[in-house]
Order: C-alpha cells, then sequence, then structure tokens
C-alpha cells in the first residue's frame, strides 16, 4: 500500500433536482486494495461512482488522484486518469462484437481490429480470461458480457476499477471466478472498488468498507475488524433483524399441477422444455436460476400470457375442489373462470403498472370491470390506495401522483400491495425485492409469509440465494428452460443450487 | 429500349440515393430525420437561388460563365441551405431534445414551404407566368457528359453517360459505406446511434456526433434535391415538382436495411419501379396511380422479410429515434 490514496474524494455533495444524492462524502481507496461500498438501494452509491467515471458531475467537493485535485467532466477526462467503471447494467453495443466494443472510443492510433485484438487476447491471457472476441455481445451470457466489461476497462489501462453490484446477476460459482480476478488484479496494483448491498461478499472480498446511508456517509471500517451484524447497522441506521421467520406449511394441498409445458418464444427458440412441477397451498415455491433461463415465460404461461406448445397446467379450486386447466386461456378468461390469480412480473412498469398514471387509477387496472355504470367509480380503488401507501411505507407526494415518478422501490410496493390486496390464491411473484433496501424487502418476506399463512400458494422467482434458502418451503432450479432440480429449502446449501443453476447448461449444450 | 429503360431508371433513382445515404448517416447517429423531404426541397431551391443569381451576373450569357463557378456556386449554396436546415433539426432534437418524429414533419412542412416561396418569388422575378424557373445554362453545365461516351455504343450508354452528379452519388454512397463499417469514426457513429450511454462512457463525443452526422447526412440529401433539379429535369423547377421522393428515399432507408452500399442498388430499383408505368403501354392515369405505389409495396415486403428473418444486424439502430440525456436517470 502507498501512503497516497489512489482516489480520495472530499466532501462531494450531488442534488437531482430537490433529491439530495450524496452529501458531503468522504472516500478514500489505495492501490492495491479492493473497497466496498455498502448501502442500500438509493443510498447513493452509484451515483457517487458515477462521479469519478466522469458520467455526472458534482455539485461541490474534490477529487484527488494519486494526491493531485482533478476535475473530472467526462467520461474520457476518467479514462485519462486511468479509471474504469464497470456497471451494472452493461454498458455494450449489442450488434458489435466483443473486440468491436472493447476498442470503442479509444482514439490513438490507425483503426487496426486484428492487431486491437491481439492485444486484448494478452491481456486476457494475463488474466485469465476466456473469451470469443468475435462474438457478438447480444449472443453472449450475462457473464461474458461481464468480461467484455472488464476487458474493456483493462484495455484502457485503468488502474482504478470500480465495480457497480457486479455479482448481481452472477451464478455463485461464476462470483467465485470473478473475485479471483479482482484479487489477483489487487496484488497487481490495481485499486478496486466495489459496490454491493451484500454483505458476505463484502466480509469475503474486500479489504474496508465504506458505508453509505440515505446519500451521507457513514464511514469506513476495515474488514477484519467487522461483522455482518455491525455493517448492517451502518448500513440501515439501527438494528435490524435479519431472520425470516419461516412457518411449517401447514394443510398443504395441491393448488397446482404443471405437466410437460413447453414453449418457444418468437425466434424459435426453445425458452421452456417439458417443464413439470406441482405447487401446494400453504407453501412458498422459491424458483431459482440465472436471469433469463424461463422464469418469465413460466410465470407468463401459468398468467395466461404465453402460448403454449403442449403440456397442461392444472388448477384446483379450493372451495369447490374442482379441476380446471389454464392452459391458453387469456388473463381475463382465467379471472371469469373464478381462479385469483396474482402476478406480480418482473418488468414492473411495463408489464405491472403504467407509469403515467397515479396510484388509483393503477389500482383500477385489476378492478375496472367492477363498475356497471358508465362513469368511473374512485372511492374503492382509493382507499385501497391509501390502505397500500400507509401500510407499505410508500414514500409519494401523494396517491394521486404518476407511478412513474416513484422511486423503484415504492413503485413495487404499490404493485405487490394491489396484487396481495386481490386476495388471492395463487401469488406468482418475479424478483419482488429488487431495488428495494433492507427494510423494505423483509417487509415483502413477511407479506408472502402472511400470505403463505393464510393458505396461498406462493411462487417466487428470487436471485439472491441467500433469501430462496431462508423464505421458502421448496426451491426448484430452472436451467436454459427446464427443471434441472428440486430441492427442501430446509437442508440445502447454496453451493448445490448453484451446481444445479450451471449443470444444465452444460448438458444443454 | 432496356438500355433506355436502366437509364431512366438510374436518373430517377440518384435523388433517392443522395436521400437516402443522408438519411442513413443520420439514422446511424440514432436520429430518425422525418425533414429529409424538406431538406432535400431547401438543397435544390438553394441551388436554385445560387445559378440564379449567377446566371443574372453573367447577364444570362452562356459565353461569360465560367463552367467551374457554374457548378460551384449552386453546389455550395445548396450544401449551405441543407446543412442549416439540418443545424435546425439537430439544434431542436439534439440540444432542446424535442420529439424527433414532430420536429422532422414541422421541418419538411417548412422545407418546402421554402422551396416553393422563393420559387415562386424567383418566378414572379422573371415575370414568368407559371411558377416555375427555368437554369438551361447551368443545367447544361451540370448535364456534361465525358465526351467519348457515345462512341462507345451499349456500354458508353450503360455506364458513362450520365452527369458527374450521378457517380457522385454513388461514390458517396461507398464512401459512407467504408466510412460507416471501416473505420473508427464509423464505429464510434454506429455506438452512438446504438446505445449513446455505452458510447458516452467509452469517452465518445456524443452530441459533437450526433450533430455532425445529422448536418452532414442532410448535406448529402439536400445535393439531391440539386440533382434532381440540375440533372433530370434539365434545370427548371417549378414548385412541388419534387413531389415524395423524400419520402421514397426514407422507404429506401429501410429496404436498404441501413446499408448505404445495398441502397445504391436499392434506388436502381426504386427508380426502375417508379419509371415502369411510362414503360408499359395502354395506361390509364388512374393505372399508373397504382403503379406508383410499387416501391412502397417492395419495402413492405422487404421489411416483413426482415422482421421474420429477426437477424439483429439488420434491425434499426437500437435508439433510433430516442433523444439522449446523459444525467437521465
Amino acid at each position: 500500500m502507498s501512503a497516497v490514496p489512489a482516489i480520495e474524494l472530499r466532501s462531494i455533495t450531488k442534488t437531482f433536482g430537490k433529491v439530495v444524492a450524496n452529501k458531503n462524502v468522504n472516500l478514500s481507496a489505495n492501490h492495491g486494495e479492493i473497497l466496498s461500498i455498502l448501502g442500500e438501494n438509493g443510498s447513493g452509491k452509484t451515483t457517487l461512482m458515477n462521479m469519478i467515471s466522469g458520467i455526472y458531475f458534482p455539485d461541490e467537493g474534490h477529487i484527488f488522484i494519486n494526491g493531485e485535485e482533478t476535475v473530472i467532466t467526462s467520461p474520457k477526462d476518467a479514462f485519462a486518469y486511468k479509471i474504469g467503471m464497470i456497471h451494472q447494467h452493461f454498458k455494450l453495443v449489442d450488434v458489435f462484437s466483443a473486440a468491436e466494443n472493447i476498442v470503442l472510443g479509444i482514439e490513438d492510433g490507425a483503426y487496426n481490429l486484428k492487431r486491437s485484438t491481439e492485444e486484448i487476447r494478452e491481456i486476457c491471457d494475463k488474466y485469465g480470461f476466456e473469451l470469443d472476441l468475435d462474438k457478438k455481445v447480444y449472443t453472449m451470457s450475462v457473464s461474458e458480457k461481464q468480461t467484455v466489461e472488464i476487458i474493456k476497462v483493462l484495455y484502457r489501462g485503468a488502474d482504478i476499477l470500480i465495480l457497480d453490484e457486479p455479482t448481481a446477476v452472477l451464478t455463485p460459482q461464476e462470483t467465485e471466478k470473478l473475485f479471483k480476478v479482482l484479487r489477483s488484479m489487487r496484488d497487481a496494483g490495481k485499486c478496486i472498488i466495489i459496490i454491493t448491498h451484500k454483505l458476505h461478499e463484502v466480509l469475503s472480498l474486500s479489504d474496508r468498507v465504506s458505508v453509505l446511508r440515505k446519500g451521507e456517509y457513514v464511514g469506513t471500517v476495515k474488514t477484519c475488524d467487522t461483522s455482518e451484524s455491525e455493517l448492517t447497522e451502518m448500513m440501515v441506521g439501527k438494528k435490524v433483524e435479519l431472520n425470516i421467520h419461516r412457518a411449517e406449511p401447514n394443510d398443504a394441498k395441491l393448488r397446482l399441477c404443471v405437466s410437460n409445458i413447453t414453449c418457444t418464444d418468437r425466434q424459435g427458440t426453445v425458452v421452456l422444455d417439458d417443464v413439470s412441477f406441482e405447487a401446494y397451498s400453504g407453501e412458498i415455491l422459491g424458483i431459482a436460476g440465472i436471469a433469463g433461463s424461463g422464469q418469465r415465460e413460466l410465470l407468463e404461461s401459468i398468467a395466461g400470457l404465453q402460448h403454449l406448445n403442449c403440456g397442461e397446467i392444472i388448477y384446483y379450486d379450493p372451495e369447490t375442489g374442482e379441476e380446471e386447466n389454464l392452459r391458453d386461456k387469456t388473463p381475463v378468461q382465467i379471472r371469469d373462470m373464478g381462479v385469483r390469480l396474482s402476478f406480480v412480473p418482473e418488468d414492473r412498469l411495463g408489464m405491472g403498472l403504467v407509469g403515467n398514471m397515479d396510484i388509483v387509477d393503477n389500482m383500477m387496472l385489476r378492478s375496472y370491470s367492477k363498475g356497471h355504470s358508465v362513469f368511473l367509480r374512485r372511492k374503492d380503488p382509493r382507499d385501497l390506495a391509501e390502505r397500500i401507501i400507509n401500510d407499505l411505507e410508500v414514500v409519494t407526494p401523494g396517491a394521486n401522483t404518476p407511478v412513474r415518478r416513484l422511486s423503484g422501490g415504492n413503485v413495487q410496493k404499490v404493485l405487490v400491495g394491489r396484487e396481495i390486496a386481490a386476495s388471492p390464491t395463487v401469488l406468482m411473484v418475479a424478483y419482488p425485492v429488487r431495488g428495494l433496501d433492507i427494510n423494505s424487502s423483509y417487509l415483502i418476506y413477511n407479506l408472502l409469509n402472511e400470505q403463505k399463512e393464510k393458505g396461498v400458494c406462493v411462487i417466487f422467482v428470487g436471485e439472491d440465494l441467500d433469501v430462496l434458502l431462508a423464505l421458502c418451503d421448496r426451491i426448484m432450479v430452472i436451467g436454459s428452460g427446464r427443471i434441472t432440480g428440486c430441492v427442501d429449502a430446509r437442508g440445502t446449501t447454496k453451493e448445490q443450487i448453484g451446481l444445479l443453476m450451471t449443470k444444465s447448461r452444460e448438458d444443454v449444450r | 429500349m432496356i438500355i433506355a429503360f436502366f437509364c431512366r431508371a438510374v436518373l430517377l433513382g440518384v435523388p433517392l440515393l443522395y436521400g437516402s445515404t443522408g438519411e442513413i448517416v443520420t439514422e446511424k447517429s440514432g436520429h430518425l430525420n422525418l425533414g429529409i423531404p424538406g431538406i432535400m426541397y431547401v438543397g435544390a431551391i438553394s441551388g436554385v437561388c445560387g445559378s440564379f443569381i449567377y446566371e443574372h451576373l453573367c447577364n444570362n450569357d452562356i459565353a461569360n460563365m465560367n463552367p467551374f463557378l457554374a457548378v460551384l456556386i449552386p453546389f455550395f449554396c445548396s450544401v449551405l441551405g441543407s446543412v442549416f436546415m439540418g443545424l435546425l433539426y439537430s439544434f431542436f432534437t439534439v440540444t432542446l431534445r424535442v420529439n424527433q418524429n414532430v420536429t422532422g414533419l414541422a421541418i419538411t412542412t417548412f422545407g418546402i414551404g421554402i422551396g416553393n416561396f422563393f420559387g415562386a418569388s424567383i418566378a414572379k422575378l422573371v415575370e414568368s407566368e407559371i411558377t416555375s424557373v427555368t437554369l438551361s445554362k447551368t443545367s447544361s453545365f451540370f448535364c456534361a457528359k465525358l465526351p467519348f461516351a457515345d462512341k462507345l455504343g451499349w456500354f458508353g450508354k450503360l455506364f458513362l453517360s450520365f452527369d458527374f452528379m450521378t457517380y457522385l452519388a454513388i461514390a458517396i454512397a461507398i464512401a459512407a459505406s467504408i466510412v460507416l463499417n471501416r473505420t473508427r469514426v464509423g464505429l464510434n457513429l454506429r455506438a452512438v446511434g446504438e446505445n449513446p450511454a455505452t458510447a458516452d462512457a467509452a469517452g465518445i463525443n456524443v452530441i459533437r456526433y450526433k450533430y455532425l452526422a445529422t448536418c452532414i447526412g442532410s448535406a448529402i440529401a439536400g445535393l439531391g434535391g440539386l440533382q434532381y433539379v440540375m440533372a433530370y429535369a434539365d434545370g427548371v423547377w417549378s414548385n412541388n415538382a419534387f413531389g415524395d421522393r423524400g419520402w421514397m428515399a426514407i422507404a429506401l432507408v429501410i429496404f436498404a436495411l441501413w446499408k448505404p452500399s445495398v441502397a445504391i442498388l436499392g434506388s436502381f430499383l426504386f427508380g426502375a419501379l417508379c419509371n415502369a408505368p411510362t414503360f408499359v403501354k395502354g395506361l390509364g392515369t388512374d393505372a399508373m396511380k397504382l403503379f406508383e405505389m410499387l416501391p412502397y409495396v417492395v419495402t413492405i415486403i422487404v421489411l416483413v422479410f426482415t422482421s421474420m428473418r429477426k437477424k439483429r444486424e439488420h434491425q434499426p439502430p437500437e435508439s433510433l429515434g430516442l433523444n439522449y440525456f446523459r444525467e437521465d436517470r
């Protein structure tokens, strides 16, 4: 470690309109060190890093690089100071090849893709990356895309690497591989800053941790001197019970039986391949898998939004005991059959809510057909909206604010609140806590548990394996559209699930 | 007969080629410039104004006119006019981030208006009975052909009998193709159109690329208007004569799958399709109108096929039509 920090921030402040994203933040990171920046969603981690990489410009404060004060006004400046950022949402051009993406924006010398490709290959060999440089980005897996991003900043000779939630989309095995690469880069003297909200990663990877809370700097601690509970307390500002209460399922009855469903997307690729499973009342069935393995299509098939090539979906009515086949029914037909199905889709503003409409109007999306007069009756949806705002602590100026203006977590609360209010018998949720802070996440977990105890059949698609293991009764793993395993969540480890997630991939290839 | 048909097809296709090459360059930066029809009008009328002034300065005597100036003055006036329109468009869409479609349509209406206003004004100056301006002297310079073309029989007719602006159009299209696919500038420009946030994070000056692509694209498109008046119409400007060629140029962009090299062949095909009715004997005016739909029908067929094949390389630039703001959340 050198005496002069590689990068130092002094009293940085950034506001967006009236929203203060960062307030008076001080931070420093050294060469040959991995610094974690920990904070809940919306605590300003990404904004802060975007200021270092030149995407945003700070309103106040100073940035020092290797002890010298610098002004970074554009990403180009950041490159000049050897700062490279790997964004959470990859900044790659889909129709370009890996090599084209890597050389993009570099101005020096003549344009010669062949020579550049050789230089890139050298970097790959040095750090042990495996990548086909001629492969188009849109055909790549998430972890390949991330590799491209990392090579991109290395190719530019970055000394300071910033990674924004790099593990959010990786399997445990891929994560371990990434960490190995990061450690070897640290040992090569690079300064690595990693943004995350996963505590166990912080503890296993970093040398020091800086914590942000609601845009403000809380403090920095050495990783070896701290613990999970201390970090949580710093992050949230109060002690949080990190345990999810999991009741034993009682009176489990078959609620949904999916057998042999297969479906293809518009390009003709098989997205669900002979999927069969059963879901019971009073349990939470977790679905784990790498993003885009068919989770979305699976839920949409049940919700009546996906055309199936074959197979059936049988719903067992808890009141009448009748069996209904939901295959190839539209959502309206399913509702008319008396099946109370609630669906919290992954794409909240695309499929769940209408961004430009306010909370009350969004409530009516579910109940618009109830009235019989020409005019709308807004009283019930308004009451419901008010109730959700109160119960779920939705931060909004009022029930008449367009949903689009709310933060991601609050949008999610509105959607989950609405779907639960429909008192479903089957509740399907996809990534319900994505973008939510710890408090809200646990609020959602409790809501799901409440539904489970009421006898609802809950299907939970999640990405955080720790949460899946703590919350669900059974976990089904999906890989490339196939069910690769179904395990009891009470006696399984993360690694076992991780293996199931990746195993299928090789099988399919 | 076939040779004559082909030559007509090329002549009809060249304005479209200018228009679509210009539009492709613009669209590669992520800006859907629906102002192209208007910009082509402005390009034409600016050239007409330039050559009108020059002809008058030379006392309307062809002997006083310098061939180079006679070509260069309208040429530069045309470029100037259309770049001005391009600047206007990019100021609205890049800097003020106004909706691109609305701006483009406004530019088209505005450009056609400018064209017809100045056209009518000049016609009034020369006290012409109909609203048309004849610049046959300038046109004769534009239409100058290689002297030995006629001696080479069908070969000369097929390949060497055109005005220089035709060859320029093909050269520009080929150059655009090379720049887009083989150079760093092209790579950067495509990145800007595909994903401006990525380009920005890679240190590319997105705003500059967008401005330059729009203005250069407009200049190229404007030349199409000039070529139409000077070479195709023999120097006769009449109001609204240019018609909907601008829209056809935009259709050609889609037909060519955003590739200037394909646009060359596409423009000849469109020219042939436009030309077809005059070569089919015994057509009534009503049937002619049906034939005029052909280019659009072909475009729709191409669209259907490309959307069926779903190859990502054949899709429009990903952020086409979306304005970019770096600090957008």
